[in-house]
C-alpha cells in the first residue's frame, strides 16, 4: 500500500509494512508482567520505531488482553527498545487458561503492528 | 587468559546431549572453565516439592543422571567445575546422585558441595516481607503453602568453590549467579567492584537460557535464518579479568552467534534496562553495545554496575486448585461453523452442568488462540476461511478436581452429541500451582555452603533399592 505524504518541503512516498519486515523481537515474562524487546534490522529504521511504535500504540494493541500500562525504554546503542507491559498475561504462567501462559508468542503480536517507512 | 563459562542446559526439559560439545570445546581450549546447568524455573521448584512429599528421595532435577553422565568424567579429568541448580527442593538428594555417578566412574575422590539457605518455608511468616511491585496475589495461608525460596546470589557458591568442590549443587539461586560464582572465585573480584560484578552477571544472563543466545529461539525462516538448529551449539562465554565478554559457541555445532541473537537475549526478561536487579549487583545495560568480531564471536561492552538491592526476591508457591484442558478437531468444508457450534454447545451445557465459579476459556486453534483474551475477542473480530483445519480447545479451572473433570468430559461428549465430524479428542487435568513474589531483607537470609559427605558405608542409593 502506498501513501503519499503531503509535506511541501519533503515530498516523500511512504510504504506501510508490518514491523516484522523491519524488526525482530523476543518476549519474556515475570508474573503478570511481559517484556518485549524490539530491534531494527537496519539501524536506519530505529528512528521509525521511536516515532511510530509508541507506548500508546502498544497499549492499544494489547488492550484486548487487559494491558494496564506500557513503558518503553529506548536502547539507541542497540537500535532497539524494551517494552514492559503490565497485566497482559491473564494470570501469567501459573494462572492463565491461555495455551501460552508465558506470553512467549506475543513478540509476534507486536511484530504484526503496521508502520510507515 | 580468559575464564570460560559453558552452558549445559537452559531449563528443566532442555536437550540432555547439549553439554557434550561444550565440554569438548572447553577441553580443547585448555583454559580454566566451568560448566553450568540451569534447570530450575519458577514452577519447577513447586513440582519438585510436591514430588518430594510423595517420595522423600526425589525433589531434584529428574533428568540429572542423563545430563551429567555423558560429561562428568571429562569434567573431573580436566578440572572443569560443574555448577547447577539441579538440587531444586532436595539438593542433598542431587548430591547423592552425583556421588553415585562418580563412584560408577571409579572417582570416589569427587568433592561435591551443597549450597544452603534458599528454602525459607519455615520462617516465611515471621519475616519482614514486601510485595514485589508487579505482584497481584495475596499471601496464602499455611495450609496452601508448597514452597518459599529466596533467589540467592553468588557468594555461597563462590564459598563452595573455595572448598575446592568439583561440583556445586544448589536449590534456588538467581540464574546468572550460577555463572558469576566461578568468575568471583577465579578472578578474586571484590564484592563491591560493581562494574565487574555487572559484567559477570550479564555473562550469566546471556548464557543462562542455553541456546537462546546462540541461535535457539531465534529462527524466523526467510527473515532470521539459523543453520543447523537440530544440533545448535550451546554458548561459551569468554570472560577477561577486566570483565570483557565475548559470546561464542563450540566448533562444529549448529546455530549462530550474531549481534542479533545476543541483543535478543541481552533484554530477555529484563524490565528497566538501567536497573536490572540481581542479588549481587544492580546492572545498567542501557549503554551496552554488541559487536561481531568474527563469525560466531560477539563482544558485549558498556555494561555498568551499581550497588546491589537491599532486598532479595522470594518466590512463594502454593496450591492453586485444578486445571484441565480438552480439545477436539474439525476439518474440511464448513469446519469453522462446526467448531463454533461445538463451542456454543459447550457454553450452554456448562451453565447447568458445572458451578458458576468454574473459570473457563474456549479457543478455536487455527482461528485465534494464543493472542486472544479469555473472552475470545479476536475470535469474533477475525475473518477467516470457513473451510480449514480447526481445533476447539476448552480450558477450565476450579478448586475441586471433579468440576474440572466434568467440564472436560463435556467436551469429550461432543463425539456423539456435538456437531458432525468432530475427532481427535485429548483431555488432561492436573493440579495447579500459584506463585507470588515478595522481597525479603538481605540480613534475614543466611546462605552458606558445605561439602557433601557421601552416603553412609559407601552404600549408594541404587544399591539400597536392590537391598530392599
Amino acid at each position: 500500500m502506498l501513501q503519499t505524504e503531503h509535506n511541501p518541503r519533503t515530498k516523500r512516498t511512504h510504504t506501510a509494512v508490518t514491523l516484522h519486515q523491519i524488526a525482530h523481537a523476543r518476549a519474556g515474562d515475570k508474573g503478570e508482567r511481559l517484556n518485549v524487546a524490539l530491534f531494527a534490522y537496519d539501524s536506519d529504521h530505529y528512528a521509525t520505531l521511536l516515532e511510530q511504535v509508541t507506548e500508546e500504540r502498544v497499549l492499544a494493541l494489547f488492550a484486548h488482553r487487559g494491558a494496564s500500562r506500557v513503558r518503553r525504554y529506548p536502547l539507541p546503542n542497540l537500535a532497539g527498545m524494551n517494552f514492559v507491559i503490565d497485566d497482559v498475561l491473564q494470570g501469567g504462567v501459573n494462572g492463565a487458561l491461555n495455551l501460552d501462559g508465558h506470553g512467549k508468542t506475543l513478540s509476534f503480536l507486536l511484530l504484526s503492528l503496521e508502520v510507515n517507512i | 587468559m580468559s575464564f570460560l563459562l559453558g552452558s549445559g542446559a537452559g531449563f528443566s526439559g532442555d536437550r540432555t546431549d547439549a553439554a557434550v560439545a561444550v565440554v569438548a570445546e572447553l577441553i580443547k581450549r585448555q583454559q580454566p572453565s566451568a560448566l553450568v546447568f540451569e534447570t530450575l524455573g519458577e514452577r519447577t521448584l513447586a513440582a519438585a516439592h510436591r514430588a518430594m512429599r510423595d517420595d522423600p528421595e526425589s525433589g531434584f532435577e529428574p533428568l540429572l543422571d542423563e545430563l551429567l553422565a555423558p560429561v562428568l568424567r571429562d569434567c573431573l579429568d580436566h578440572n572443569i567445575k560443574i555448577i547447577g541448580n539441579f538440587g531444586a527442593a532436595n539438593p542433598s538428594g542431587a548430591c547423592q546422585v552425583v556421588a553415585d555417578l562418580a563412584r560408577q566412574l571409579g572417582r570416589d575422590d569427587i568433592r561435591i558441595a551443597q549450597v544452603h539457605g534458599d528454602d525459607i518455608r519455615q520462617q516465611l511468616h515471621s519475616l519482614d516481607l514486601e510485595r514485589w511491585e508487579a505482584e497481584r496475589l495475596e499471601m496464602p495461608g499455611d495450609e496452601a503453602l508448597i514452597s518459599a525460596n529466596v533467589y540467592l546470589g553468588a557468594k555461597a557458591l563462590a564459598e563452595a568453590l573455595a572448598m575446592q568442590a568439583d561440583v556445586v549443587v544448589t536449590g534456588r539461586v538467581a540464574d546468572p549467579a550460577l555463572f558469576l560464582a566461578p568468575l568471583m572465585h577465579h578472578f578474586n573480584w571484590r564484592w563491591d567492584d560493581w562494574d565487574r560484578l555487572a559484567c559477570g552477571m550479564m555473562a550469566g544472563h546471556l548464557a543462562e537460557c542455553g541456546a537462546q543466545v546462540s541461535g535457539g529461539y531465534f529462527a524466523d525462516p526467510g527473515f532470521k535464518d539459523v543453520p543447523g538448529l537440530a544440533t545448535v551449539g550451546y554458548p561459551i562465554i569468554e570472560v577477561e579479568q577486566d570483565g570483557s565478554l565475548i559470546i561464542t559457541k563450540p566448533a562444529n555445532t549448529g546455530g549462530c552467534v550474531t549481534e542479533q541473537t545476543v541483543k535478543e537475549q541481552l533484554l530477555y526478561e529484563v524490565h528497566d534496562p538501567a536497573n536490572y536487579l540481581t542479588p549481587d549487583v544492580t546492572v545498567d545495560l542501557s549503554h551496552a553495545e554488541v559487536r561481531q568480531l568474527s563469525p560466531n564471536r560477539v563482544a558485549v561492552t558498556g555494561i555498568r554496575g551499581k550497588p546491589a538491592p537491599e532486598r532479595l526476591k522470594t518466590t512463594v508457591c502454593y496450591e492453586g486448585g485444578w486445571q484441565g484442558e480438552a480439545e477436539i478437531s474439525y476439518a474440511g468444508p464448513n469446519a469453522l461453523a462446526r467448531a463454533q457450534l461445538a463451542a456454543q454447545v459447550l457454553r450452554e451445557r456448562l451453565v447447568f452442568r458445572a458451578p458458576a465459579e468454574l473459570r473457563t476459556r474456549l479457543d478455536i486453534i487455527g482461528l485465534a488462540s494464543v493472542f486472544d483474551s479469555d473472552s475470545g475477542e479476536l475470535q469474533r473480530s477475525t475473518s477467516p476461511s470457513t473451510s480449514g483445519d480447526y481445533r476447539l480447545r476448552l480450558a477450565a479451572e476450579h478448586s475441586e478436581r471433579r468440576w474440572v473433570a466434568r467440564a472436560t468430559q463435556e467436551l469429550l461428549a461432543l463425539y456423539c452429541a456435538g456437531p458432525a465430524g468432530g475427532g481427535g479428542v485429548r483431555r488432561q487435568f492436573q493440579r495447579r500451582v500459584f506463585t507470588a513474589s515478595y522481597l525479603v531483607k538481605r540480613s534475614d537470609i543466611h546462605a552458606h555452603a558445605s561439602l557433601f559427605e557421601t552416603n553412609l558405608n559407601g552404600v549408594s542409593r541404587s544399591d539400597r533399592y536392590v537391598a530392599n
